[in-house]
């Protein structure tokens, strides 16, 4: 040994005591998988200022129009077209309704749009998706050539159709976008639950004869709802933008009625003299679509880090 | 591989015919003739008769729905409401020009630029670059396309007047759509590219042609690259579906004569033969880039290649 | 025996989101011409890390930040970029642990193996290049060069794939050849042909050969000299009849005592507990909290690399004098 030890006490070469668990100690602390993700969700600094920023766009979509002195169908002809002041802080349009409360009602619409229309998906596509997967067989092969065909509709030439055919309203529309809404999702929870089946585990649960209503509740559930939910972030912010589009050609809300496609629609056609009627509403729509983004992102690689595409 | 295509085919056609069903059915279903009820209310019994007939309106529904099917096999789409006397097909025809211009040079604008980031992005993983990419790819996806669109107008057209604000009188004109349009593309390849190329470039190949003493840049253009580009492939169809949505707003806002600002058109006039022929054309033309594409795929990767049992 | 590679006190930090890694804490050994050195330990405790510093091919999270590595008089831990670059795959080659991956499957083999030679052999011509290929091939035992060399990687078997890695990694004829666990991923009866090949290609070519394994069956059928790594250290070195029929680390004593050994029906033997954390490594002997014979001072302070005998250095303060008494008990 090298000098610099030769001055070391005697006494330390005697047995020391090594506690039992010292050995097994195992570093990192035990964490369910949703404490895991909720970890790794909150160091991801993006999906954090997002998930705050829908929460801030949800409480005023909430109680703004609630805790205006204006209603968002009143009309005031002495006031029509008002720059953003304090009295209107989104200005006022071309009868004089304030926009403030017209863009968040317009939000809250837009929104409950998009979550009927997500759980409409979710509804639908999670029960065939399940039945094909676990009845599996010639069930299967029927549901998978129908979703075969399906797949080839672009889905928002048939919205649009749908359309034509149904009067616009908040439920007629979100119907529609769930017509083919719905197969992505299907799909998912087939493919998640078809990987599943095949996965070792749930084989070495099957060959030990854990029932089936078990494997479905202990292992099939638990490990399918991340997809889901996921695809759920991801199918909200397709309908906001798919109902915006809609009223854009004409075909979605109808006036006087308020949903940030109608207002964005009405703001462009006077846009070169008064931009702020499109401004503000098609800010909430960027950031609600950005924000359902990153957010859905991050979820997704808190949830299951290797699935990142 | 033939067989597989075949069977992508009859898929095509199959689903086809269901959409050409479906909308066939809804138009039946919808409420009103395209005629002016007003200007059909001052025709004669006989005129109106001649009208209907005219156009096979007299015959019970499933008569017309086989009529309809047959003359589409024939490639007849009828005759337009709203264009009086012209057939849809040439409608159409007409129309295609300026869309197809528009969603080529997208296509090609926007596959170059969001690869060109996509791989910029990842080789510099973490960088202030990789972050701006991201940044710009999520605004890519998440702005819709009419708001760029008509941001665009009012700034690039009207304020700052740079570029046509609308019509299509030359090339110049087509700036400004093909840049709306192709954003959305930019985003989604760059994403993608950038997702796949850090993929890559943690595989244990990397590892060994780094071993090799080959220096980055060659480690990047013949590894690397090479073999993320190939799955972008699959993002082509996805970004087919994005352009023919966009075009049709986007057309209307700039106003160019394109089969999408004519879908638009004829859905605000109520002018059904039309918005069948582009429904279909649509549909089709959507489904045929998808099997090209997934059948490219498969043939530039070795790997599905042998998969598919052509291979030893 | 010329010395081929000195390694010096190489210390590798891995940067993570949650933490520094300690992944290879001050590693030296010496590496002759001619011979193989053979490195042991459990997964994880910095095998791989510190042949790969030697290369320069850490991930880019991954810093040396102290040693040397001397190769023919230049320190390759400070030699500029481009000089590194003619070293690897020329002078000092690597084969990899799982041939299914470590293959770029979208290019042929043959193609794989002649970018080598492209990379530096220059005066090659192009004919000249295939035909060195296709000789290479077959030298490391695969039939029909002239098909295999057409074939992508997925169409090959594991071992088929394991051997382009060594023909790929032999091509510029290395005189060291590091090799990271090469038959870890394969079955038992193509181990040992690759194990087999590579002793052959060392008889022919005297590359010296730095091999990574965790089997000590592997270590004592083709290891000159072993070093025996735990923690990010390593704790023990000697050569191989030395080092099996004297060792005396208690860790290398554990993992001996943990092969079966043939006619003897006695329990299998493991040390009890896991390997140290290297995110916050233990202040003393990385092996004191599972060791049978801890000290105090083992759980204090580290012990240092000390030459017992020719040709064999150990890390275990049961060798200090002043630990007599200690010893006595582990006799």
């Amino acid at each position: 040994m090298s000098m610099k030890y030769d001055t070391l006490s005697p006494d330390l070469f005697e047995p020391a005591i090594v506690q039992e668990d010292e050995k097994e100690k195992i570093a990192a602390p035990h964490l369910n998988a949703f404490q895991d993700a909720w970890i790794r969700l909150r160091k991801n600094k993006a999906a954090v200022i997002s998930m705050v920023v829908i929460a801030i766009i949800l409480l005023f979509a909430i109680f703004a129009p609630m805790l205006s002195s204006y209603n968002y169908r009143a009309t005031d002809y002495n006031n029509i077209y008002l720059k953003p002041c304090l009295e209107h802080p989104f200005g006022t349009d071309k009868y004089g309704r304030d926009l403030w409360v017209r863009c968040w009602m317009g939000t809250r619409i837009s929104l409950l749009i998009g979550v009927f229309a997500a759980m409409l998906d979710l509804f639908i596509g999670v029960t065939y998706g399940a039945i094909s997967a676990l009845v599996g067989g010639k069930v299967d092969s029927v549901m998978q050539r129908v979703i075969e065909v399906l797949v080839g509709v672009p889905s928002l030439i048939v919205i649009i159709l749908l359309m034509m055919l149904m009067p616009a309203g908040l439920g007629t529309i979100a119907v529609a976008m769930a017509i083919t809404g719905w197969i992505g999702m299907a799909r998912l929870v087939r493919a998640e639950i078809l990987k599943l089946k095949s996965s070792e585990y749930v084989q070495a649960a099957i060959l030990l004869g854990t029932s089936q209503g078990k494997i479905i509740t202990k292992h099939l559930i638990p490990n399918t709802v991340g997809v889901i939910v996921i695809n759920t972030m991801f199918t909200i912010p397709s309908a906001v933008f798919t109902e915006a589009y809609l009223s854009f050609i004409g075909l979605g809300l109808q006036e006087p009625n308020a949903s940030l496609g109608v207002l964005i629609n009405n703001g462009y056609s006077v846009l070169q003299s008064y931009p702020h009627a499109l401004v503000f509403p098609a800010v909430i729509i960027v950031l609600i679509m950005v924000c359902f983004s990153i957010f859905g992102d991050g979820l997704r690689d808190a949830l299951d880090p290797k699935m990142r595409k | 591989m033939a067989k597989y295509i075949l069977k992508r085919l009859l898929y095509l056609v199959i689903t086809l015919w269901v959409i050409a069903t479906l909308t066939f059915f809804l138009m039946k279903c919808l409420p009103g003739t395209p005629f002016d009820a007003e200007r059909l209310a001052l025709m004669s019994a006989s005129q109106r008769a001649a009208l209907l007939a005219h156009y096979g309106l007299d015959k019970p529904v499933w008569q017309q729905y086989f009529i309809y099917l047959g003359s589409l096999l024939r490639g007849d789409f009828g005759t337009s409401f709203m264009y009086v006397n012209q057939n849809v097909a040439g409608v159409v025809t007409n129309r295609l020009g300026p869309s197809v211009l528009i969603g080529a040079q997208a296509v090609v604008v926007g596959v170059s630029i969001g690869l060109a980031l996509g791989i910029v992005a990842a080789w510099k993983h973490n960088s202030l670059i990789d972050y701006l990419t991201m940044f710009l790819a999520v605004l890519g996806v998440s702005v819709p396309n009419f708001v760029m669109a008509a941001l665009m107008q009012y700034y690039l057209g009207y304020k700052f007047s740079l570029l046509p604000v609308a019509f299509w009188t030359n090339w110049k004109c087509s700036v400004m759509p093909t840049l709306a349009l192709a954003l959305s593309a930019i985003a989604m390849v760059a994403r993608f590219m950038r997702t796949e190329m850090l993929e890559v470039l943690e595989q244990d190949y990397i590892t060994t042609a780094r071993a090799k003493g080959l220096n980055n840049m060659k480690v990047l253009t013949r590894h690397v690259i090479r073999n993320s580009i190939i799955p972008v492939i699959t993002v082509v169809g996805p970004i087919i579906v994005n352009l023919l949505t966009g075009s049709l707003v986007v057309e209307s806002i700039f106003a160019v004569p394109g089969v999408g600002s004519l879908f638009v058109d004829s859905i605000k006039a109520n002018d059904y033969p039309v918005i069948m022929a582009v429904t279909l054309f649509y549909s089709a033309f959507y489904m045929i880039v998808v099997i090209i594409m997934d059948v490219t795929y498969q043939l530039v990767d070795p790997r599905i290649r042998l998969a598919s049992g052509s291979g030893e | 025996m010329k010395k081929l590679l000195e390694v010096n006190n190489l210390t590798v930090e891995i940067h993570t989101d949650h933490g520094t890694v300690y992944a290879c804490r001050g590693v030296s050994f010496d590496l002759n011409e001619d011979e193989t050195l053979c490195i042991v330990g459990e997964s994880g405790s910095g095998k791989s890390i510190t042949v790969k510093g030697i290369m320069r091919l850490l991930p880019k999270t991954a810093k040396i930040v102290e040693g040397s590595v001397m190769f023919e008089g230049r320190d390759l831990t400070k030699v500029p970029e481009k000089e590194m670059l003619s070293l690897r795959g020329s002078d000092i080659s690597m084969i990899f642990q799982d041939p299914m991956t470590s293959l770029n499957p979208t290019m042929t083999v043959g193609d794989q193996i002649m970018e080598v030679l492209k990379e530096h052999k220059k005066e090659m011509s192009k004919q000249q290049r295939k035909a060195r290929t296709l000789e290479l091939i077959e030298l490391v035992g695969i039939n029909n060069p002239e098909t295999r060399f057409r074939q992508y990687p997925h169409q090959l078997s594991g071992g088929m794939r394991q051997r382009i890695v060594i023909a790929m990694a032999l091509a510029c004829d290395p005189k060291i050849l590091i090799a990271d666990e090469p038959t870890t991923a394969l079955d038992v009866t193509i181990q040992a042909q690759i194990l087999d090949l590579m002793r052959e290609i060392q008889k022919k070519s005297h590359t010296a050969i730095i091999l990574i394994t965790h089997n000590l069956g592997v270590v004592a059928n083709m290891a000159d000299r072993v070093g025996v790594m735990y923690g990010g250290k390593l704790v023990e070195t000697a050569n191989v009849r030395e080092l099996f029929f004297h060792m005396e680390h208690p860790y290398t004593k554990g993992l001996l005592a943990s092969i079966p050994k043939k006619g003897v029906k006695e329990e299998l033997r493991s040390i009890p507990g896991s390997p140290p954390d290297l995110m916050a490594p233990p202040k003393g002997c990385p092996f004191a909290a599972r060791c049978e014979y801890t000290m105090k001072v083992c759980q204090q302070y580290l012990p240092e690399l000390t030459e017992i005998a020719p040709d064999h250095r150990c890390a275990c303060w049961l060798l200090d004098e002043r630990a007599a008494k200690m010893r006595q008990e582990v006799r």
